[in-house]
This record gives C-alpha cells, structure tokens and sequence, in this order.
C-alpha cells in the first residue's frame, strides 16, 4: 500500500501548437513541449530523472537530455502498441515515482505526422513485423494498407451485429466538432459539423469510415510531469492525483488490425482495465465527471463505452442518442475536441485537457468536474483532485 | 498490379505454397495445433518444431471494406479485402474477387492470384450454394 505522500500526482503539462507544418524538427517540438510542461510545474528539467515514450516516438532518450539538460536518467522504458497504449504511459509513470525509483518523472510524445510521413497513407516500406500496432505483411498485399481500413475492417463484426449505421458514427462527429469549435486551441476551433456535412464528406474506407469519422493528421508535441505528492505541494500548480492506472495487452490480439483473436463484439482488454481500475481507484469509469476516450475513428468510441463499462454490450448507439456524451450530460465526452476537433497528437492531447478539466482551467470547463477517465483501449487511467 | 507479399524467415513456407496454388497454415509438429500468422514458436507447447497444413479453403465473410481513399497502393482499382473465418477455425486477411460487394455471412472459397514480381497469393472467390 503506497501512503498518501508517495502517491503519484501530475503537476505539469505542456504543448506546442497543434498544426499541419510545425516547420521545425520533432526533437525540437519534444523539447519546447517538455520546457513547457516544466515551467507549468515549476520544476527545474535538470531535475528529470526517467521518462517514458511510445515505441514508435523518433526522438531517442539521450537527444531529449541534450535539449533539455537532464543531470541523470535512473529509469527509461517505452510502450508498444501505438496510440491504444498512450493512456500506458500514466502506469508507468505512477509505477517510475510511486516506487521511489523516480522523483520527477517525464512523458512526452513529440511528431510530425502530417507534413514529415502520414499516418493515413500507404507505408511500403513499413516493417512487415507488427511494427507496434499492425502485421503490415498479411494485410498489404491485400489492399488494406491504412489505419482506417484496418480499423473499419476489425469493428465491421460489430457494427454489423448491432445495425450501426453511417449516421450513428456521424452523431459521434458531431459531438467532437461541437467542443472543439469552442476551443481556441483545437484544429477545428470555430468550425462545427452538422450530421450532413458527415454524411456527405467523402468515402475513406467503404462501407464503414468517411473523411469526418477519422481523426485528424497532425504535427506536434505533448509532455506531463509526475512526481510524488510529498514533492507536489511544492510546485506550481494543484497536483493532479492519478487515483488509478492500468493496461491491459492481451494474447493474440493486434492493435489497430486486431483480427485473431476474440469475437470481434466485446474488448475484453478494456473491459480487465475497468475493473482493475474501478479496484485500484475506488470508483468506476462510468462515475467519473469527464471522458476523455481514444478516438482515431468514431466506432472506437463505442467499442471503448462499451469496454469501459460505461453501458451494456450494444448499448452504446442508444447511450450517445440519449445524449449522455453532450458537455452537459452524464459523460462529457472529450471537451477539448478530442482527436478529431482538437489534434492528433497519438492521444496524448487527450491526457493534457484531463489535466485541465481536474485543474478547471480547460476551455470547455465541465462544472465541477473532480474525476476524470483517460481511455486508450487497452489502457485506463483515473485521475482526480 | 497487385504488390508482392513481403516475405520473412517465420512466413515464407506460406507464401512458397501459395506459388504452388497451395493454401497452407503453420502446425505444430508436437501438439497439431494450427496457427495463422505464423510464429516462430508454438505459443502452446513451445515447441519450435513446424510443419504446415494444407486446408480445405473454405470459409465464411465476417467483415469487409474497401480502401477508398488514398486507394489501394499497387492495384488498378482498390478491391474488396476480406475477413475470412476459415472452416479450421483460423481468421485471414484477403480479398474478394467478385463485381458485387461482399455480403458478411458469404461462403467463399480459395483461389490464387499473380502479383507484379510474379509470386502468388490466397484471394476468395463466392461458393454459388
């Protein structure tokens, strides 16, 4: 049992602007990104003593301490498995301080992933290897190159099996366009969908995805700092407490092309998560004030309301169209606009506006918001004040 | 034309059959068991000892899309890709050849095609019941 001195807290946040040519190197964007989340705590970078990233992020560990003049890593892991995993990040990190291993503890996550390489786009010369999210050799040949496909394809199952429509995914748009258009830091900042916009953009995977159900592509950078809560009460801000953490990566199952294994209708990995983290945190996802759910496509938001035990299997169509995901309903989903309205930065821009929703500092402020929920799918993280 | 099969150490006995019109899984040596993709090792008995099993080629659509946009590297026009459960139990990733768009429940059955470098790889044709 960690007492309450040791417990993990998140005192600092930090972001560059999310755009489409940041212009400068993604180690640059890392490191204006970590300044930022340091001055926002008010922690000297020196001091940072280990850090995580994904596995897939390009700025390696020993250039990020050359920026940023960190004395000494004790502890360096990275994560698998893509942006399904960035709420895996917050694990390790509460692991990293609550331990005693680490005192300020670094997440980041810096890219340029629409005006360096495309997420969206065909990558032949991608290893055929799962390559952290995707065995690119038993879809490429076959004309599934892209996330989208290989998303639309692994929830076709269940869409099918519950008659979710076009328009149903359209409605989950719309509700991530609203928040955005009323962020000034969101992409999408004073540009809301209507459900027609959605039903007319075009095809990007038939019959499943179009253009307004994919998240954004987008260039940028995302850092948090950690530490215990005995360190805490000395920085600048109110200390976040992470209340739980947990992931949850399961045999045979891929991320995005997630095929293999299980019946395609429930997500057993996000499922575990929710009752490990409704143990570990006392509360349930589903009673948390905020969501702050994955979302590169739109029928993830389903699959993660239904995973995450916020309804029954199949409900969650008639859960959004009651309206439970609107600001002012009983899972504010993603004020900030979520990875569709605001940016893709991997997910990670979702754990900041988590960060501000428990601080009541966000735009799209939820009224006395205490909990939060960050999902990824196979990660959940609850944090509080 | 359709790009080649990317071709590794742990896989190549795949993609060798399919040159063969030959539609094969993994199998353990020591305990049968059948698996799709391949792996180096047998996740059940550990065994690292492989053969491979030749199936009946029939399966059913579970789930289908088609790659819109950008459109499917490599081919004329983007095709049908498939999810197919196999009669073994097992799940493939592959297409369907066929004018009218796939139905989630069609039978389908094992054919080959050519790739650009001349290799072959496992599409589904629709079983007329």
């Amino acid at each position: 049992m960690v007492s309450s001195f040791q417990k993990a807290c998140i005192v600092g946040i930090g972001q560059t602007e999310f755009s489409k040519a940041s212009g400068r190197s993604e180690q640059q964007l890392a490191a204006e990104a970590i300044l930022a989340a340091c001055f926002d705590a008010g922690i000297d970078p020196a001091s940072i003593d280990g850090m995580t990233t994904f596995s897939l992020d390009h700025s390696d560990e020993v250039d990020v301490m050359r920026s940023l003049g960190c004395e000494e890593i004790k502890y360096t892991t990275r994560l698998p498995q893509g942006g399904a995993a960035s709420v895996s990040t917050i694990v390790h990190a509460k692991n990293a301080v609550e331990s005693g291993i680490c005192d300020t503890f670094l997440i980041f996550r810096a890219m340029n992933e629409r005006s360096q390489y495309r997420f969206g786009q065909p990558h032949h010369s991608m290893s055929p290897d799962a390559h952290s999210s995707t065995f690119m050799e038993w879809c490429f040949p076959f004309g599934a190159q892209t996330p989208a496909s290989w998303e639309a394809l692994s929830c076709g199952p269940y869409l099918h099996k519950y008659g979710i429509t076009s328009e149903d995914l359209g409605r989950i748009a719309v509700t991530f366009r609203k928040a955005a258009s009323t962020n000034p830091n969101a992409w999408f900042y004073k540009k809301p969908i209507t459900l027609e916009d959605h039903q007319s953009s075009r095809w990007i995977v038939e019959p499943t995805l179009r253009l307004l159900d994919c998240c954004q592509e987008s260039d940028g950078g995302v850092a948090i700092i950690i530490t215990r809560a005995d360190k805490a009460k000395d920085c600048k801000q109110t200390p976040v407490q992470i209340l739980g953490a947990e992931y949850s990566m399961l045999f045979n199952h891929e991320i995005i092309s997630d095929f293999y294994q299980g019946d395609l209708i429930r997500t057993e990995n996000s499922e575990i998560v929710a009752d490990r983290l409704t143990a570990s945190a006392g509360i349930a996802p589903k009673d948390t004030d905020v969501a702050m759910i994955y979302d590169n496509f739109t029928p993830q938001v389903l699959r993660q309301l239904e995973g995450f035990k916020y309804c029954g299997i199949g409900e969650a169509n008639d859960y959004i169209k009651d309206g439970n995901l609107e600001l002012d309903g009983k899972t504010p989903l993603s004020p900030n606009g979520g990875l569709m309205g605001e940016g893709y930065i991997h997910g990670m821009n979702n754990i900041t506006e988590g960060v501000r929703q428990m601080r009541g500092s966000a735009a799209n402020q939820i009224k006395n918001a205490k909990t939060a929920m960050l999902a990824s799918g196979v990660a959940g993280a609850i944090i509080g004040v | 034309m359709r790009p080649d099969p990317i071709k590794r150490i742990d896989t190549a006995f795949f993609w060798e059959a399919c040159e063969q019109r030959k539609f094969v899984v993994q199998k353990c040596e020591p305990c049968n068991t059948l698996w799709h993709p391949p792996r180096p090792m047998c996740p059940k008995c550990h065994s690292i000892e492989k053969t491979h099993q030749r199936l009946t080629g029939r399966g059913v659509v579970i789930s289908w899309v088609k790659q819109v946009r950008p459109a499917s590297y490599g081919f004329e026009s983007s095709p049908f890709v498939i999810l197919v459960e196999l009669d073994e139990g097992l799940r493939i990733v592959s297409n369907l050849i066929s004018v009218s768009v796939p139905v989630i429940g069609d039978i389908v059955e094992v054919d080959f095609e050519r790739t650009i470098g001349g290799k072959s790889v496992p599409i589904f044709k629709r079983v007329v019941v």
